[in-house]
């Protein structure tokens, strides 16, 4: 049932309350969105992760009502997008663009048509379109392309067209459904920058669906991640990706390595921030336990303007020398994990 | 019979031929594009889905495809007469040649339509696109190269069936060939009229294919 809550406060932008999206089918009904409360602030951009199938992309779907939820209600920008009728439903749609994977651009328009055919459908004069379009195209670095159709361009570029195209109508939000995931990884860093200069630049309130953790790192304030149509975990990008709780975001960010742990063995995450990075902690703990302890993996990423390390050793197996190399990791300012090849969770057994 | 008067009685079939198979073609595209952009949309999962609409039309179509031309030009005979005032001459053959062919042109519609990707209609949705900007702005433009191809063989089509209305008093080369070549056994006008035929066929398959190829701009 639709939650009665008071009304969001002022600088909510999306709110979405307890949102479900059941389809139904001849072998039972599929459970794609299963109680979604999410609120998004203006001026965010929004990351929601998760594994393919768990249901990111119908939720971003029905924020633009492309697909409608079961039950539930949806609020943008203080208004309920679920109870409108068609005509103001259309009007909603050009204050919320979208991008996609695969761009969907009119391939038998130019690339200055293209810009112009939301504003031509919202009825604005050929002339102030093409003016528009002009700017627009200038801030996506594609002046020069006007007249070329998309036929003619990378894929990089299309996406730039489907950007600009998007910001036609002045949109308040834009809504990206896995719109780097067709994209090398210069492209998308390149289209990720573009991103985050828009939002910085026009105040737009950017959501972004996507499986690749990088994108989430590089450019999200915040981030939901999603699970069988649940949201798992959510909160600031920083704090998740330091502290993840739950199974569902440990799952995303472990590495390879990690699913392929030695069986029957006691293995360790080690989860360095900041400057202990570049402490020789695993020199000093082989040295304190007097036994050779074997790196199954490490690796430093940037997460949100801060470094973070995670190394992960397998402990050996004598066990006096195993304790000791745990008691001196206990005493550093790291926080370790008992992992092993069958429980992905892990027991925190030491919290820094 | 004169060399003269041959060219000109072939010069007077050609340019019957030719306004019966254009007015035709331009009637079953005003009738078959429409029904066409129909079927497509109101398929189950797009822009206006409506099954009852959807089958209907679509066993409609199949059963006048269905009918051989030459039963269904008798057959509609009366209506012919009832609207064109007479049921024989090139002018009244409109009428079966647009009856018969403009089951052909929705389904010729349809394929073309059919071809435009699903992402893009859903991305001019997203811009908040009316069902009427879908279809004229995005469904149709999209799938001009197809559509244009899908024209001419509809084209090419219509012109074999007039030939086939010159046997039961329809106007045109198809007359010429049967009431001349076969009936007064001259060999030399059925050739004739055959060679016409098929130059004609040439030149609208050679506009159909250049034309498509000058619309489609996801080639260059």
């Amino acid at each position: 049932m639709p939650s009665e809550r008071p009304a969001p406060s002022g600088n909510v932008m999306i709110d979405i309350q307890g949102v479900k999206k059941i389809y139904p089918s001849q072998a039972g009904d599929v459970v794609a969105l299963d109680g979604i409360d999410l609120a998004i602030h203006k001026g965010d951009i929004y990351g929601i992760i998760g594994m393919s199938g768990a249901g990111k992309s119908t939720l971003i779907r029905c924020i633009n009502r492309l697909d409608s939820p079961t039950e539930g209600r949806i609020l943008i920008d203080g208004q309920n997008i679920l109870t409108m009728g068609d005509k103001d439903l259309r009007r909603m749609r050009r204050t919320v663009a979208m991008i996609f994977q695969q761009f969907n651009l009119l391939m038998q328009r130019t690339v200055l048509r293209n810009v112009c055919f939301p504003m031509e459908i919202a009825g604005v004069s050929k002339a102030q379109a093409h003016k528009r379009a002009k700017e627009l195209l200038e801030i996506v670095g594609l002046a020069e392309k006007a007249d070329a159709y998309p036929a003619q361009l990378s894929g990089g570029q299309r996406q730039r067209v489907a950007i600009a195209r998007a910001l036609a109508t002045d949109p308040k939000v834009l809504l990206c459904d896995e719109a780097t995931s067709a994209l090398d990884p210069m492209t998308t860093q390149a289209i990720l920058s573009l991103l985050q200069d828009i939002n910085k630049r026009l105040g737009i309130t950017i959501v972004i669906i996507t499986h690749e953790m990088a994108v989430i790192r590089q450019i999200c304030t915040r981030v939901a991640i999603i699970d069988g149509g649940r949201i798992a975990e959510k909160g600031n990008v920083r704090e998740v990706f330091a502290n993840p709780r739950t199974t569902a975001a440990k799952r995303l960010f472990r590495t390879t390595a990690e699913e392929e742990l030695p069986p029957g063995k006691r293995c360790l995450r080690l989860i360095f921030d900041d400057n202990r990075t570049y402490e020789p902690v695993v020199a000093g703990m082989i040295l304190a336990s007097g036994v050779p302890v074997n790196i199954l993996s490490a690796n430093i990423q940037t997460v949100a303007g801060q470094q973070r390390g995670q190394m992960l050793v397998e402990l050996p197996d004598d066990p006096e020398g195993a304790e000791r190399a745990l008691s001196y990791l206990k005493g550093k300012q790291i926080s370790i994990e008992e992992v092993n090849a069958d429980e992905l969770a892990g027991t925190i057994v030491h919290d820094r | 019979m004169s060399w003269q008067e041959l060219l000109s009685m072939i010069g007077n079939g050609l340019w019957e031929t030719c306004y019966m198979v254009l007015f035709s073609t331009l009637f079953s595209y005003a009738i078959g594009l429409p029904l066409g952009v129909l079927l497509v949309i109101t398929e189950r999962g797009h822009i206006l889905p409506n099954a009852p609409v959807n089958s209907v039309l679509g066993t409609l179509i199949n059963v006048l495809r269905s009918v051989p031309f030459l039963i269904l030009m008798i057959a509609v005979i009366p209506f012919t007469r009832l609207v064109m005032g007479t049921a024989i001459g090139s002018k009244a053959t409109i009428m079966p040649l647009t009856i018969a062919a403009f089951p052909y042109v929705a389904r010729t519609v349809e394929t073309s339509l059919k071809e435009v990707d699903r992402g893009v209609i859903e991305a001019a949705q997203s811009m908040g696109a009316s069902r009427m900007h879908i279809v004229l702005k995005v469904m149709i433009p999209e799938s001009m190269p197809s559509l244009v191809s899908g024209a001419a063989i509809a084209t090419t089509n219509i012109l074999g069936y007039s030939a086939m209305a010159g046997a039961i008093g329809g106007g045109g080369l198809g007359a010429l060939a049967i009431n001349y070549g076969y009936y007064r056994y001259r060999t030399d006008i059925l050739l004739v009229v055959v060679v016409v035929l098929v130059l004609l066929v040439q030149v609208i398959q050679l506009i159909g294919t250049r034309s498509s190829r000058l619309v489609d701009h996801r080639l260059k």
